[in-house]
């Protein structure tokens, strides 16, 4: 047992961020988009190993490489954004798994970016696990009025004096923030699912939009401690089985009866 | 002029081969209140746009006084549903520091407080919108942009939100911009009407209208009404495209 204890602190310290951010991702539509910047994320472990840079750092680089090529290619006026998502999302996941094979790095273990691995997680982890989130949430809460004022209306915020562009940039670097610090505990695959559904599992207990992030945070906490000790139990992969147990809860949440609103 | 709070000089937009805006003037002053109106299409969201700076127009020059207070309220606000927000808070997220009274009073000036813990999507048309105004006087604009307040609102209803628009120009002495797609009802109180379809078709006072057969036909009670209707007459005509004519058919061109 003493195995899960760096995981499980890990895992609580990522869902102290999950929680909130994927409140985000459901309120502004952006699911997709936090999958574009996950999956492009493989692209940054192989360059880290590669140019044997920190991977956390290339992992940043990547992802917000991939957001501004979207806003970019978003001036075009023929394909959709959903469409550029997709193609973006695996256009790079391909890309980072062609690097990954070209690396023939025997250090890089593949199944445990892509799923997530208890074994891999080390102390140091949860170490940049803590810090990362810490630095997140502290963005977060600093940001809080701007960011519920774009996701209500960008142009009326625009007016009322928000820095837009530079509000939803930061939101992306916070993203790609999170995205780095946790694929090692969910995957690189599914750590949107591990954002979103605990969230949307949340949304018909919230009256208001903390109520809502503080309800997904602890779901969230549910969700990785339940997906860690089953894995551990039943030796499956780490990642699906947190995201089995998300949308487990997430079903739960509908089917309880919930009080009048 | 000193009491100018903002101008719009010679404002022309082309997207790609469209015209959209050509050569429009507009200069808002203080406790005015200017209705700009025009065909769907117009021009006259993106005029606004421009005047906000949400857009850069082609050419031409937006004037503004420094440090203008404005209040904006969309052509459209939807809010998904799946952000869970009473109306109270909704009102709150307005300013960086409205606490619940100064919301409460506002959301009372407007006569809907009872709306307060309500879900923010769960309020028809027309209490958002009065809800929305609200929220906007919460700000102390000097400038009020609405962008049709009146759309999608019944006619008991509309006639509500523009006394509460007046009334707050009459107690706050803010200018107020307003749009409105309907060619022949435009509030009652306003002060200046500028029919936009590309370029400025007219401009001027609204007539007074309360004896109007059609308008009493409308209406019936013409002096509690804040309806008025403003007669056009342009000193062109438009051709099948759109374009203006220098020459006129008619002296007297009215839209219909």
């Amino acid at each position: 047992m003493e195995l899960l204890l760096a995981p499980l602190l890990g895992g609580i310290g990522v869902a102290l961020i999950t929680g909130p951010l994927g409140c985000f991702l459901v309120w502004r539509r952006m699911a997709y988009f936090g999958d574009t910047l996950s999956h492009s994320a493989l692209l940054g472990v192989a360059l880290g190993y590669a140019l044997e840079v920190n991977i956390n750092i290339t992992v940043i680089v990547v992802c917000l490489s991939i957001a501004l090529i979207l806003v970019a290619l978003q001036q075009q006026r023929y394909i959709a954004s959903d469409t550029l998502l997709g193609i973006l999302a695996h256009s790079s996941l391909a890309l980072g798994l062609v690097v990954v094979s070209l690396l023939h790095d025997s250090r890089l273990n593949l199944s445990a970016f892509l799923f997530g691995d208890l074994l891999t997680i080390t102390t140091e982890d949860v170490f940049a696990i803590y810090l990362g989130s810490a630095a997140a949430l502290a963005i977060l809460v600093y940001l809080w009025r701007p960011l519920l004022a774009i996701t209500l209306d960008e142009s009326l915020a625009q007016v009322e004096g928000i820095r837009v562009f530079w509000v939803r940039l930061t939101l992306m670097a916070v993203i790609a923030l999170i995205i780095a610090t946790t694929m090692k505990i969910v995957g690189i695959l599914l750590i949107t699912a591990l954002m979103i559904i605990p969230a949307a599992s949340a949304r018909p207990w919230a009256r208001s939009p903390e109520g809502m992030a503080i309800r997904a945070s602890l779901l969230g906490i549910i969700a990785i401690s339940g997906g860690l000790i089953l894995a551990y139990v039943f030796d499956t992969s780490l990642g699906p089985t947190i995201v089995v147990c998300c949308a487990v809860l997430f079903l739960l949440s509908y089917l309880i009866p919930k009080p009048a609103t | 002029m000193s009491d100018c709070l903002l101008s719009l000089h010679d404002i022309s937009l082309t997207l790609g081969e469209k015209q959209i805006l050509s050569q429009v003037n507009l200069s808002i002053h203080e406790g005015e209140i200017i209705t700009l109106i025009g065909p769907n299409g117009a021009g006259k969201s993106t005029l606004v746009r421009i005047a906000l700076n949400l857009l850069k127009a082609s050419s031409g020059e937006v004037r503004r006084r420094p440090g203008l207070r404005l209040g904006y309220m969309p052509q459209k606000l939807t809010i998904d549903n799946s952000l869970p927000l009473t109306v109270l808070r909704f009102l709150q997220l307005a300013y960086a520091h409205t606490n619940k009274e100064e919301a409460l009073a506002a959301l009372t000036r407007f006569e809907c407080e009872h709306l307060a813990h309500q879900a923010i999507q769960k309020l028809s048309g027309g209490e958002f919108q009065r809800v929305l105004l609200a929220r906007t006087v919460l700000r102390q604009p000097q400038l009020l942009v609405l962008d049709e307040p009146v759309q999608g609102v019944d006619m008991n209803g509309q006639r509500e939100l523009y006394r509460l628009i007046r009334q707050v120009r009459d107690e706050t002495h803010c200018a107020v911009l307003m749009v409105s797609h309907d060619l022949h009802l435009v509030m009652k109180s306003t002060d200046h009407v500028i029919c936009l379809n590309t370029h400025v078709c007219c401009a001027g006072h609204p007539d007074n209208i309360s004896h109007h057969p059609a308008y009493l036909k409308l209406f019936g009670q013409p002096d509690e009404s804040e309806l008025a209707i403003y007669t056009h007459h342009h000193d062109h005509h438009h051709d099948l495209s759109g374009e203006a004519c220098s020459t006129p058919l008619h002296s007297h061109q009215e839209h219909t």
